[in-house]
């Protein structure tokens, strides 16, 4: 449960150690907003392996003051993942705005984008009362120190009000070119009410990267958000996405992670109005034969009102050693009657040297719901294999197809099916891969 | 066409023997039905011959077309021309009918040096075959045989075997779960690939199916052998009088 981190002397040292090695910006609109998130960063301290939600995947990497050099990106190098699309641009290089390959102008009819860095220089209402907030919240009742230190640390971001609906999907490009790069990225979203916006984003971003994403929906404000973590093996990524939602209003992210040493991706979501829908899921690709791959998913739902619907399905394939991490909790409020919250986790692992940890987890305070949850581990099913197979696929073509057909239903979470069959395709070039090899 | 000689098969998991020297012996165009109580290895003859995991040959052989089948994978057995429809046909969420049946197509294809099909052809060929079996399109979008009613998954093998144009076909109880209209179209479904070149086993319980796919020889198996052989009457015979009488005439 929510065990607050312990005061101790070495996780008071190894926090100072971190934020002397940090240049934190100062000045502007957001000025309070990091003094109080530096505030909660020293209260809490940064994480260790010895707490709770930190048991199976050791922060070490992302607290340490260095972090890790990582290689850059040496193999076959695809067309870009929604390349094709008609979207809006903005690219940050390791960390830095890459105007280059951004969209020439970032307006967009339906949205106000501005960049973090330079948005002092505009009065944004909306993003002063958004930034660090909803990260704020999500302190309780669980600690997020890393969360705490990307308010109080980020040098950069992109602010976005929808406040109709988006004419085309603003799409997040990150691209890693520097093997010490250590990004820190903000990013504050609000969708007014029954405004809609889809968000892609892309790419590794950097050696180590630090993301929070703070989503703020207004009453029936919609927002689709499909994510790819990038292909590069070495890097380091912790992720946050933080989200409020107003009646009505539905969120809905997926995220593709393949390949990657160590990944902690943390989504918490409260829902505050009635009849909002929140659905987050994942698909996960870890081979430890092309570099260790380490993948969390932490995810916190809290239902606060009547009426609502949340749905978790992560799903991970793992070989070779590959290691994946699911902590999932359903907490339904006093009086968040008529929820309907659901939670699957799974994990295929395609030999026995992988592992899947799951911490599946649902505390109840109201009596009119429906919860369920299930955590699954298993291997490729034989049957299935051997019926593939005596119609003359061969047996990794048919693994191929029975690794699909089990992320198939974190896939089919995306609600655009354009953008599924762009991330289909992906997954059968990342298996194609592993075939020849 | 297909040749077994003195098969024995145990299972490898309990040691297990299943099969006691069976002997079966198919020629071109024939079509011959298994007929037996449960338990008695019919379903197991079938596995053993398609090249599922899990069993272990301790004596005997099996060929197709004088290809030796016991060294082969499952899907090289599939691309020499062997087809086996089974009986619980296989769930595949998340992959559609039609890519599973096109992956299948040009899979052999390509094991047999052939060009593969391009999309349009074969797209063309796989409706009017699915057609002639009353599947629809929405059918073959569908992920493979999930949500399938127990007819639409029996007419969705034989469609494979259609698309696939096996030269040895075994049906493992297709007529299982099957309503009379339903058995009638998935043995119309059988009969119009009948032809010289392509020889049937049809493994089943019951007799009916044998009303509508007429076999030229019938075989009792029983306790993993092949006990007696006869004409079509034979499984009329057992139809009238039950297994009893032929188990007590063999011990």
């Amino acid at each position: 449960m929510a065990a607050p981190a312990r005061k101790d002397a070495a996780r008071e040292a190894a926090t100072e150690a971190r934020l002397a090695a940090m240049d934190l910006p100062k000045g502007g609109f957001t000025t309070m907003a990091r003094a109080a998130a530096l505030a909660r960063v020293r209260a809490a301290g940064l994480p260790s392996k010895r707490d709770e939600y930190w048991r199976y995947t050791n922060p070490a990497e992302l607290t340490v003051a260095d972090g890790p050099e990582a290689a850059l990106f040496a193999g076959q190098v695809e067309p870009q993942l929604f390349g094709a699309r008609d979207r809006l641009v903005v690219a940050f290089t390791d960390g830095r705005f890459d105007a280059e390959r951004s969209s020439a102008d970032l307006a967009l009819e339906g949205v106000e984008i501005t960049r973090l860095a330079v948005a002092d220089a505009v009065d944004l209402h909306w993003a002063r009362d958004l930034y660090g907030a909803l990260e704020a919240d999500g302190q309780q009742p669980v600690v997020r120190p890393l969360a705490a230190l990307n308010t109080a640390a980020a040098t950069d971001g992109v602010l976005i009000r929808a406040t109709g609906r988006a004419a085309k999907p603003v799409h997040l490009v990150y691209y890693h070119e520097s093997t010490t790069s250590d990004a820190i990225l903000h990013h504050c979203i609000r969708i007014e009410s029954g405004a809609e916006l889809t968000l892609l984003e892309t790419g590794p971003a950097a050696a180590r990267f630090s993301k929070v994403m703070e989503v703020d929906l207004a009453a029936g404000g919609r927002f689709h958000h499909v994510r790819a973590q990038g292909r590069d093996h070495s890097r380091r990524a912790i992720t946050h996405i933080f989200t409020r939602l107003g009646a009505g209003s539905q969120f809905k992210s997926f995220t593709l992670t393949a390949n990657g040493v160590l990944t902690r991706n943390e989504c918490v979501i409260d829902i505050r109005g009635d009849g909002a829908v929140a659905h987050v899921a994942g698909a996960a690709l870890g081979d430890g034969a092309t570099g260790d791959f380490h993948h969390d998913d932490t995810v916190f739902v809290t239902h606060d009102a009547v009426g609502c619907e949340s749905r978790q399905v992560f799903k991970k394939v793992l070989k070779n050693g590959a290691v994946g991490v699911f902590q999932g909790k359903i907490l339904v409020k006093q009086g968040a009657q008529k929820t309907d919250g659901y939670q699957i986790s799974q994990a295929l692992l395609l030999d026995e040297d992988s592992q899947f940890l799951a911490k599946p987890e649902l505390e109840i305070y109201a009596d009119d719901v429906k919860c369920s949850h299930g955590s699954t581990t298993g291997a490729i099913d034989d049957t299935a294999l051997f019926y593939l197979r005596s119609r003359g696929v061969s047996r990794e073509d048919a693994t191929a197809l029975l690794v699909l057909s089990f992320l198939a239903d974190a896939i089919a979470e995306i609600e655009d099916e354009g953008l599924q069959a762009e991330i289909v395709t992906r997954l059968e070039g990342w298996l194609a891969r592993r075939r020849k090899g | 066409m297909l040749e077994i000689n003195n098969l024995h098969v145990k299972l490898e998991a309990e040691d297990k023997p299943i099969l006691k020297g069976v002997n079966l012996k198919i020629g071109a165009g024939e079509v011959h039905a298994i007929m037996g109580p449960n338990g008695s290895g019919k379903s197991t003859l079938s596995y053993v011959v398609s090249g599922r995991d899990g069993y272990e040959v301790t004596e005997g052989s099996a060929s197709l077309l004088g290809q030796e089948l016991l060294d082969m994978e499952p899907e090289e057995r599939a691309a020499a021309g062997l087809f086996l429809a089974f009986q619980y046909p296989v769930e595949i969420p998340g992959v559609g009918n039609m890519t599973f049946l096109r992956t299948a197509v040009n899979a052999q294809r390509k094991a047999r040096g052939e060009e593969e099909l391009s999309a349009g052809d074969f797209l063309k060929v796989v409706r009017e075959k699915a057609k002639t079996l009353k599947i629809d399109a929405e059918m073959l979008k569908r992920p493979v045989n999930v949500g399938f009613s127990g007819g639409e998954k029996k007419r969705n093998e034989i469609l494979q075997m259609a698309m696939l144009e096996p030269k040895m076909c075994i049906l493992d109880e297709t007529d299982s779960g099957l309503d009379v209209d339903a058995m009638k179209l998935v043995a119309d479904g059988v009969n119009a690939l009948r032809d010289a070149g392509r020889s049937f086993l049809v493994i089943t319980h019951y007799q009916r199916l044998l009303d509508h796919i007429k076999p030229d020889v019938v075989h009792i198996m029983a306790a993993g052998r092949i006990i007696k052989t006869g004409g079509p009457e034979l499984a009329l015979e057992v139809e009238n009088n039950g297994y009893a009488d032929l188990l007590a005439e063999v011990n």
